[in-house]
């Protein structure tokens, strides 16, 4: 198969037309003029993490309660490990932002006097099923964005650290886009498909991230020599058993709390970070008194049908499990169990360290959402805020145009695909995949080992994973979906590295579950630090800094 | 998880493989065909856009399925979801766009 080539130029180049992207070409259009692209791997109506729904915009500020607030309760749940400047500005803007998509036709349940009815005092109602096609909507109407769907980015075209665009494949047809632009966005998402799943058969994808977000954005920044942050702090979800669905609506919805196997509550005795609610059902587990659950036995039954309402607007496999067993909420306490581990810049820190205005260490480059760092309980709220901040910053920036690659470096590029199109008798991407999946479980901390791991365990599994980085360069693809699989695949072997080595220089542990150092097993005021990499010549050289705190601007 | 296509209600729109959000379903001689079941993250995208309901949602069973179909028609506002019950007989739920979740 021969690839044909077509170049395109726009003066804002968005990668990714998820929560964020979509988000940030929007500010951009309402800020000046100019030609916005948005390139999206699938359709912008359904893509990434909203595809099915969210159940509530998780980051708000109530009644009474100031932007302040929001960053000191994410920096007690990171325990301190976050960017004071990067949660500020990002705190400042939630509500607004929350306004601006009822704007766009978002239901939001309103009390009697208007205001917007709160769970807690940083979550509010809503009916999420239709958010994505909301925001897809929103796009459609502005002139100024053209859309490309079902096209997958795999690399940044970058000259002397000032971003030019980007290359890309159609997922349909042999074609290779060279994109170029004035100012490049990257939001894609964090990365899932790392670990080795809970349901690792038939089911495998029925994980809790979206297994299409597979840290395209971050294996990109990593091979341009990008500073990345926080790697290390990943994310591992504690959610309704085998569905993987979220709890929220049940915990803080219904009230529903955390019991072990003698109905013991158990929250109390771990705290209730988000690192400590997985530690505490592991512990509970590990120590004879599993399995846990959320306790939804005494919910009255007809906060049933809302339950499995509520659930049918973002997660449908559970209501899909209740009403086939005949065992709704008020009848059978819900299982609950951790995840595998994530990289998701909205929930933890790990990501692009950014500028205050979200640039990255990159020139022109800018990123929002899931895959910038060091601003974690971001959520969909939180990924539109720094759409926006990242939005007018590029504004400001757009400057001439840095120019293009040249013939040579696409015929370079070009030749690299169709080996992968034209390879007779090579493997598929499936199986160095699970391969990839297995070996992160078992010597970098997974599922399967309590979270834990130890420097020698890291040690081999940074060998495993570059060899298979080699292996996967004799992969074979028969059409361009599976070309994408491929590129998939070593994105995220790309990313097992980055993280293994934030796992490896970060000697504590910080956040139970999230980094669980065999070797370090405590928390050390050393490390009241960021860990930052970047990759040069082929390894990955990882340093600290200095913390950040709000009110500071902090600037490369 | 995963979705069944029952290629004897398809009208062969292809509005299922263009929404998917994994880009898993392909257009084949005019009827939708599921290419990776075990890639399906069960968000059920497809299972809306299908104006047939051709496409039903169905836990694996390793994942303690117990074969109970999952389909959706969308009536303005509102999506009607149909379950097929594993012993027989169905239950419908519907959602309606304009009301927020009480939880
Ligand atoms: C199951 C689930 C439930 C959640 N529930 C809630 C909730 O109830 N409330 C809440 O506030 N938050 C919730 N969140 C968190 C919130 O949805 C995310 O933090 C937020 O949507 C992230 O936005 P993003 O723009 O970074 O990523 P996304 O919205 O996922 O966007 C990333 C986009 O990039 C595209 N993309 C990826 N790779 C490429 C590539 N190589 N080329 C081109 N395009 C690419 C993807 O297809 C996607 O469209 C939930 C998350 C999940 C996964």
């Amino acid at each position: 198969m021969q690839l044909r080539t077509e170049k395109i130029e726009t003066d804002f180049l968005v990668i990714g037309g998820g929560t964020a992207g979509c988000w940030a070409a929007l500010t951009f259009c309402g800020a000046r003029s100019g030609r916005v692209l948005i390139v999206e791997k699938a359709d912008i109506r359904r893509s990434g993490c909203l595809a099915a729904g969210v159940n509530a915009l998780n980051a708000y500020i109530g009644r009474g309660k100031s932007p302040q607030d929001y960053v000191d309760y994410a920096r007690v749940d990171a325990a301190g490990i976050v960017r004071g400047d990067l949660l500020l500005t990002m705190a400042e803007r939630l509500n607004g932002v929350t306004g601006a998509l009822e704007g766009i036709g978002l239901t939001i349940l309103k009390n009697n006097d208007g205001s917007y009815a709160q769970r807690g005092w940083r979550n509010v109602k809503i009916n999420g099923e239709n958010i994505k096609p909301l925001l897809a909507d929103a796009v459609r109407k502005q002139a100024g964005i053209t859309v490309m769907n079902r096209v997958n980015v795999f690399a940044y075209i970058v000259k002397n650290n000032r971003i030019c665009g980007a290359y890309a494949v159609s997922i349909d047809a042999p074609v290779l886009y060279v994109l170029s632009a004035k100012a490049t966005l990257v939001a894609t998402g964090g990365a899932a498909g790392l670990y080795r799943p809970n349901n690792p058969g038939f089911s495998r994808h029925k994980m809790w991230y979206s297994p299409f977000n597979t840290g395209a954005g971050l294996a990109m920044g990593i091979r341009a020599g990008a500073e990345m942050t926080t790697l290390e702090m990943r994310f591992i979800a504690l959610r309704c058993k085998d569905t993987i669905a979220p709890t929220g609506t049940l915990a803080q919805g219904a009230g529903a709390r955390q019991i072990n196997a003698r109905g013991e509550m158990y929250e109390d005795t771990y705290g209730i970070t988000t690192s400590a609610r997985v530690y505490g059902t592991l512990c509970e587990n590990a120590e004879g008194r599993g399995p846990c659950y959320l306790k939804t036995v005494g919910v009255a039954q007809e906060q049933d049908m809302e339950l499995q309402k509520a659930y049918l607007n973002m997660a449908p496999s559970q209501t899909l499990r209740w009403v086939e067993s005949g065992r709704p909420p008020s009848a059978e306490n819900v299982p609950i169990a951790g995840t595998e581990p994530y990289i998701s810049g909205g929930h933890t820190a790990g990501g692009y360290h950014v500028s205050t205005k979200r640039e990255t260490t990159v020139k022109g480059l800018f990123a929002a959402g899931d895959v910038a760092g060091g601003c974690p309980q971001k959520y969909v709220t939180g990924a539109l805020a720094e759409g926006e901040i990242a939005a007018l910053a590029a504004t400001a920036y757009m400057g001439e145009h840095p120019g293009t690659a040249t013939e040579a470096e696409t015929e370079a590029i070009r030749a690299q695909l169709e080996g992968y199109l034209r390879r007779e008798n090579g493997a598929s991407a499936d199986v160095p995949e699970e391969a990839m999946q297995s070996l992160m479980d078992e010597y970098a901390g997974g599922i399967s080992r309590a979270y834990r791991y130890t420097e020698a365990s890291l040690t081999v599994a940074e060998a495993k994973i570059t060899a298979l980085e080699r292996q996967s360069e004799l992969l074979a693809a028969g059409d361009m979906r599976q070309l994408v699989y491929i590129l998939e695949l070593r994105e995220r072997l790309t990313l097992c590295r980055a993280v293994i080595a934030h796992l490896l220089a970060r000697k504590e542990t910080r956040w139970h579950s999230f980094a669980a150092h065999g070797d370090f097993p405590h928390k050390s005021g050393a490390w009241d630090c960021y860990v930052n990499s970047v990759y040069t010549n082929g390894a990955f050289k990882t340093f600290t800094r200095p913390l950040v705190t709000e009110g500071e601007s902090y600037e490369h | 998880m995963s979705i069944e296509l029952r290629g004897e209600r398809c009208v062969g729109c292809g509005a299922c493989a263009q929404i998917c959000p994994g880009s898993l379903i392909r257009m084949r001689r005019g009827t939708a065909h599921m290419e990776s079941p075990e890639r399906c993250w069960g968000c059920a995208a497809c299972v809306k856009a299908c104006p047939t309901e051709a496409i039903a949602l169905f836990l694996g069973e390793d994942m303690g399925g117990l074969g109970g179909r999952m389909t959706v028609r969308t009536q303005s506002a509102c999506l009607y979801w149909r379950v097929r019950l594993p012993g027989g007989g169905e239950t419908i739920i519907v959602t309606d766009s304009r009301d927020a979740n009480k939880y």
